[in-house]
């Protein structure tokens, strides 16, 4: 059974503030929710891991690498995602202070 | 001329022989915006310079350059990135956020020529299937005002059904694009995972995603798809679709009819897919029953992977990099500029009910202690449920099932999270296996007088879209 201090410890490991209020509602939710999906507990047969050589559409996973060339002129896009971040000084987004 | 019945195909004809311009078939759909959009919400911006972009596309046709989508009028959900252009995805995190490049799909539907006239509605984040978690109110299902218009794609839906656009794009996570286009009566198409860039499209679940095209017509479907598809060096998950040889004597349609008894499936959708399996004996094909031995365990899968992987993908929203940002509390040591507390506010005020449920879910699934149970398991059944999927395909050349257990149902019905899950039994399985799959309307409920749309869903192997499109053209009669 989740309780209202399971989400209170999960919203603050997501690092989301969530009102008192809502902690028993989203409690009950998530509780009812993880009751469905336990169900995949029952299915037999343990098949591992996928494994890099079962190939793609066969439910492997593979990493796709690149070389690490041709870069970006640098500058070339700082205005426009300069122009959306919150705070910006001298051509840096800023940050809060941690310290 | 009536514009109202217009194809792709058949917009294309009528603009190239020059008996149609791009600018008057623009102007059409704006006044159909004009005066629909209000009702619908379909729309959460239209944009201002849509006669510019058919000028535009005018110049290429008089010149007789035209691809197949120039000058043609799409609506593209607002999750999918136009430079210079606001793209919200329908959350107030990033309400005031403007794109900063294309997304890949947009760098070729812009090489085509193609109109965008405005950013269509959607669950926040694609995070539902009726877009009642919009942050700007809920799509309206054009054949019945007080119902839902499916979602999450729902403004992309209504879009093409109410003729404020020629077709659309959507996306499909876990039936985004064919439930919608189920609940309104036109085309969804779900491609082969990986065979559209999912490079500028806002992630959700990135082992799931695809853009998918929402149409009238199985030909419009295809020339969209075919537009958007290919390899991009910018989503190392893209692939090169291989040209196949469609086998001719695909034939057979494979139903796992033990689904179809399962709880919660509507008598009107049971009875319209025994008369949609009757049409297509009639055409021809024949109909196994097959099994599917774990394919009712994908529901649980998908709400384990997908909240999974959202948890990941939500991380970017921290009020630092882009997007809304909420000072932190004043009173504390660190006084607002508490970075901790910048965080927590920020994504607690800026997502909505939905995607934070979505992202304590993932949390907890991912966490010690739970891992092993919930994320690694749901990634061996899923890994069973491919397997029995391919096992199925050396049988038949296609799996049908109907799109939705019911048709659209009322805004505010469903107000249990895991009740409206449940809209998505059938369709979460073609992500959870990567495979295509295409919605078809086949045929209305009649429910207080008024007539409701339903669907059916047909899935093939990876790749083999040509099928797909081959039976959907003989269903409708195309």
């Amino acid at each position: 059974m989740i309780s209202k201090d399971d989400i209170k410890k999960l919203a603050d490991l997501a690092r989301i503030e969530i009102e008192d209020s809502e902690l028993e509602g989203l409690a009950k939710e998530v509780d009812s929710i993880l009751g469905y999906v336990g169900q995949i507990k029952s299915v037999v047969g343990n098949v591992g891991f996928p494994s890099p050589d079962q190939g793609e559409g066969q439910g492997g996973v593979l990493n796709v690498m690149r070389e690490d060339e041709n870069p970006n002129e640098s500058g070339a896009y700082t205005k426009e995602l300069l122009a959306e971040a919150p705070e910006t000084e001298r051509g840096f987004i800023k940050v809060k202070k941690i310290l | 001329m009536n514009l109202s019945e217009l194809t792709i195909k058949k917009a294309r004809e009528l603009l190239d022989s020059k008996q149609l311009s791009a600018i008057d078939l623009a102007k059409y759909y704006l006044k159909n915006i004009e005066e629909k959009n209000k009702d619908l919400n379909v729309y959460l911006e239209v944009f201002s310079d849509v006669i510019k972009q058919a000028e535009d596309a005018q110049k290429i046709i008089n010149k007789g350059e035209a691809k197949e989508l120039t000058g043609i009028p799409l609506a593209i959900k607002d999750n999918i990135l136009i430079k210079g252009r606001k793209v919200s995805a329908a959350s107030k995190i990033l309400e005031n956020y403007t794109a900063t490049y294309d997304a890949t799909v947009i760098k070729k539907l812009k090489e085509e020529g193609a109109v965008f006239l405005g950013r269509t509605n959607m669950d926040e984040f694609a995070m539902g299937g009726s877009t009642e978690n919009s942050a700007f109110g809920v799509t309206k299902n054009p054949y019945d005002l007080e119902r839902v218009a499916g979602g999450s794609s729902g403004g992309s839906a209504v879009a093409v059904a109410a003729d404020i656009a020629m077709a659309s794009l959507g996306s499909d996570t876990g039936g985004s694009v064919r439930e919608p286009a189920s609940f309104c009566g036109v085309l969804g198409l779900k491609p082969t995972y990986g065979s559209v860039s999912r490079y500028g499209l806002m992630a959700m679940g990135s082992s799931l995603d695809v853009i998918g095209p929402i149409a009238k017509t199985i030909s419009d479907t295809e020339i969209i798809f075919n537009a958007i598809k290919g390899v991009d060096k910018m989503d190392s998950t893209s692939i090169e679709m291989e040209s196949r040889i469609l086998n001719p004597e695909s034939r057979t349609i494979g139903v796992p009819y033990h689904l179809m008894n399962q709880e919660g499936i509507s008598l009107d959708v049971k009875k319209n897919f025994e008369e949609s399996v009757e049409k297509l004996k009639n055409l021809g094909f024949e109909i196994i029953n097959i099994s599917l031995p774990n394919i009712d365990k994908s529901l649980a899968v998908y709400y384990i992977i997908m909240p999974a992987e959202v948890s990941s993908n939500m991380a970017r929203y921290d009020g630092v990099k882009y997007g809304l940002r909420e000072d932190g509390d004043p009173s504390t040591p660190l006084g607002a500029g508490n970075l901790l507390d910048v965080y927590k506010k920020t994504r607690g005020k800026g997502f909505g009910k939905e995607v934070r449920r979505r992202i304590i879910l993932g949390t907890y699934v991912l966490s010690t202690g739970y891992y092993d149970a919930y994320y690694g398991k749901a990634l061996q059944v899923r890994r069973i449920i491919k397997d029995e999927f391919a096992q199925a395909f050396k049988k038949v050349d296609a799996i049908l099932t109907p799109t939705t257990p019911s048709p659209a149902f009322k805004i505010g019905e469903k107000s249990d999270p895991l009740e409206m899950y449940l809209a998505d039994i059938f369709t979460v399985t073609a992500n959870i296996v990567g495979c295509p799959a295409i919605s078809l309307p086949s045929g209305f409920a009649e429910i207080d007088g008024k007539k409701l749309p339903l669907g059916i869903q047909l899935t093939v192997p990876h790749m083999d879209e040509d099928i797909l499109f081959n039976i959907g053209k003989k269903f409708l009669n195309e």
